[in-house]
């Protein structure tokens, strides 16, 4: 049977405050354990949550983004639960009334179209804090500094139909929010985590299927590969005559498989209410305008106007709005040297593998917009070949100085000078003879040994439509 | 009579309550009469009634992003039964 996989995903992202949601307590990472925890993260008696106005403003300028409609009205509420990193015994977040209700992203799938996922809602919460099982002797130690730390979960609809699908939309949420300032996305440190929604179906039925949650995935390869394993598990149960329970799942990266978390302590049952010490949010459009004056430019506007102002494809133009500073240098590298093409191939390129290759980010690439403007100037106007630009490219990136500094130091300017290159090529007719009597004897495959043969004695720097040229005229005559 | 005795110990279980027997069949009939009365309320017309989230009649006041509280945990930690480096201990929660 043809079994067709729907999958959707809630996203939990960090959002980039410097303080809690609910408290004064300060949010940096690392710090030592539970000096970042006050008396409202402790959920000591007495005291009060007081909401953070950035994080509202975060989270509006995200719905913005994903042409949400922010509601105007919108209400806190207590999902209760008992685990040591929980002290309060509820988490508060929202639930009938979340700040961000429905949008959508697009994806841009392999074969080149376009897909979009419907966002169901997203909304505020707070997360818990962390729970340490090794080293305390049969006791768990409890590190409450992330308590507090305002999230905005991100829940889709299940309009995904592959983990292909499913990452490419992940990544696509996380390239917007730090797009926008909303969060750094540090998958790392936990700022950037999903859970996956997996079900399967035979293909052509309308009810979807039993579905299992994989919770906590932290990467987005752990998250293609989770995906696939639980798809093809579910499948082998249900071809098996068995039947897919609901329950939550943890994906284990070491084996490579998901596994049933115990049900034994999960009731489920979360009993929510609105919280009684926070009072309903209101947004306005004083607000939402304030929230999203300093929005930039967007991903998919910017796709459209790098695909349409400088003709790439829509795939080009997608890799060059991996990131919004990736996107400003290449337009600087565009428009520095009038070639946006060349400037794409070169970005997504050589440059791309370099960045990959080191695991850097374009912010921390050692070749600079300008320099790379400079080195395809070079190429532009004919001083070097584009093959002998790789090289100068790798030791521009190896510190060795800008384009210039590196063609004068290895001296790798290209020879145009014909004379020089006829010096060459008559030389080299000369030794070889026999090949000559070959070519003009109709063996025109010679040419190309004729063509090496210059390019050595020249160590690449002859200007190879010269080379073409001059040659062609030798051998005629 | 809306609950009985199961749904008392479920209850008790969700809010980690320890309930004795006997207490199980008063609570039963107390909670019942609880829902009895959201039961009457919910044959009342509230179509021109908005919904309500909270009995003031105010909105949320935002705070500015500054962090504000200094680092007291030695002050909390005296009162914790229990804690090394730092962080607070409780018995094992996983097995």
């Amino acid at each position: 049977m043809q079994w067709e996989t729907v999958i959707g995903l809630e996203i939990h992202t960090q959002l980039a405050t410097k303080s809690k949601i609910f408290s004064g307590a300060p949010t940096d990472f690392g710090a030592v354990p539970n000096t970042r925890a006050c008396a409202v993260d402790l959920g000591l008696p007495g005291v009060l949550p007081v909401l953070n106005e950035e994080a509202v403003t975060l989270a509006v300028r995200f719905g913005k983004a994903i042409e949400a409609e922010i509601a105007e009205r919108s209400i806190f509420a207590r999902k209760n639960y008992f685990y040591p990193d929980l002290p309060k015994g509820y988490q508060i977040s929202q639930y009938e009334l979340p700040v961000v209700g429905k949008g959508r992203v697009r994806i841009l799938l392999d074969d080149g179209a376009i897909k979009e996922i419907g966002v169901t809602r997203a909304h505020l919460e707070e997360d818990a804090g962390k729970s340490l099982h090794e080293d305390f002797h049969g006791l768990t130690g409890i590190d409450l500094n992330r308590a507090g730390t305002p999230l905005l979960e991100i829940v889709s609809e299940p309009d995904m139909r592959s983990p292909e699908e499913a990452v490419a939309y992940a990544r696509k949420i996380h390239r917007i929010v730090r797009w926008i300032g909303v969060s750094d996305g540090n998958m790392q440190e936990g700022s950037f985590r999903v859970d996956a929604n997996v079900s399967v179906r035979p293909q052509g039925e309308a009810k979807l299927g039993t579905r299992t949650e994989i919770k906590n995935i932290n990467s987005f390869r752990f998250l293609e590969r989770a995906i696939r394993f639980e798809v093809e598990r579910q499948i082998d149960v249900i071809e098996g005559g068995g039947q897919v329970v609901q329950e939550t799942r943890l994906y284990d990266a070491d084996q490579g498989e998901t596994r049933s978390m115990r049900t034994k302590e999960e009731a489920n049952d979360y009993r929510y209410f609105p919280d009684p010490d926070l009072l309903p949010l209101v947004i306005d459009a004083d607000f939402i305008e304030r929230a999203t004056q300093v929005m930039p430019e967007l991903p998919d506007a910017r796709r459209r106007r790098f695909r349409d102002q400088y003709g790439l494809s829509d795939y080009d133009a997608d890799l060059l709005t991996l990131s919004r500073e990736l996107g400003d240098y290449y337009e600087r590298v565009a428009q520095d040297t009038g070639d946006p093409k060349l400037a794409a191939n070169w970005v997504n390129g050589e440059l791309a593998a370099a960045l990959n290759k080191a695991g850097l980010e374009i912010g921390a690439s050692p070749v600079s917009a300008p320099m790379l403007a400079g080195l395809i100037k070079r190429i532009q106007d004919r001083t070097i070949s584009g093959k002998l630009a790789k090289q100068v490219f790798e030791a521009i990136w190896n510190g060795e100085g800008d384009a210039d500094a590196v063609i004068a130091a290895r001296g790798l300017k290209q020879i145009t000078d014909a004379g020089a290159i006829e010096a060459v090529i008559e030389d080299i007719l000369a030794t070889n003879p026999a090949q000559v009597e070959q070519y003009r004897g109709g063996k025109e495959k010679v040419f190309g040994f004729f063509v090496g043969q210059v390019m050595q004695a020249t160590k690449g720097k002859a200007n190879p439509q010269q080379v073409n040229a001059l040659l062609k005229e030798k051998l005629r005559a | 009579m809306l609950l009985d005795r199961t749904d008392v110990e479920k209850i008790a279980q969700l809010a980690r309550l320890a309930v004795s027997d006997p207490e199980k069949e008063g609570y039963a009939v107390d909670l019942s009469k609880i829902l009895d009365l959201v039961e009457q309320m919910n044959g009342v017309n509230t179509d021109r009634v908005t919904p309500l989230a909270h009995p003031l009649d105010m909105v949320q006041r935002l705070r500015p992003d500054e962090p504000t509280e200094p680092d007291q945990r030695d002050l909390f930690q005296r009162i914790a039964p229990a804690i090394k480096e730092g962080l607070y201990l409780v018995p094992k929660v996983i097995e």
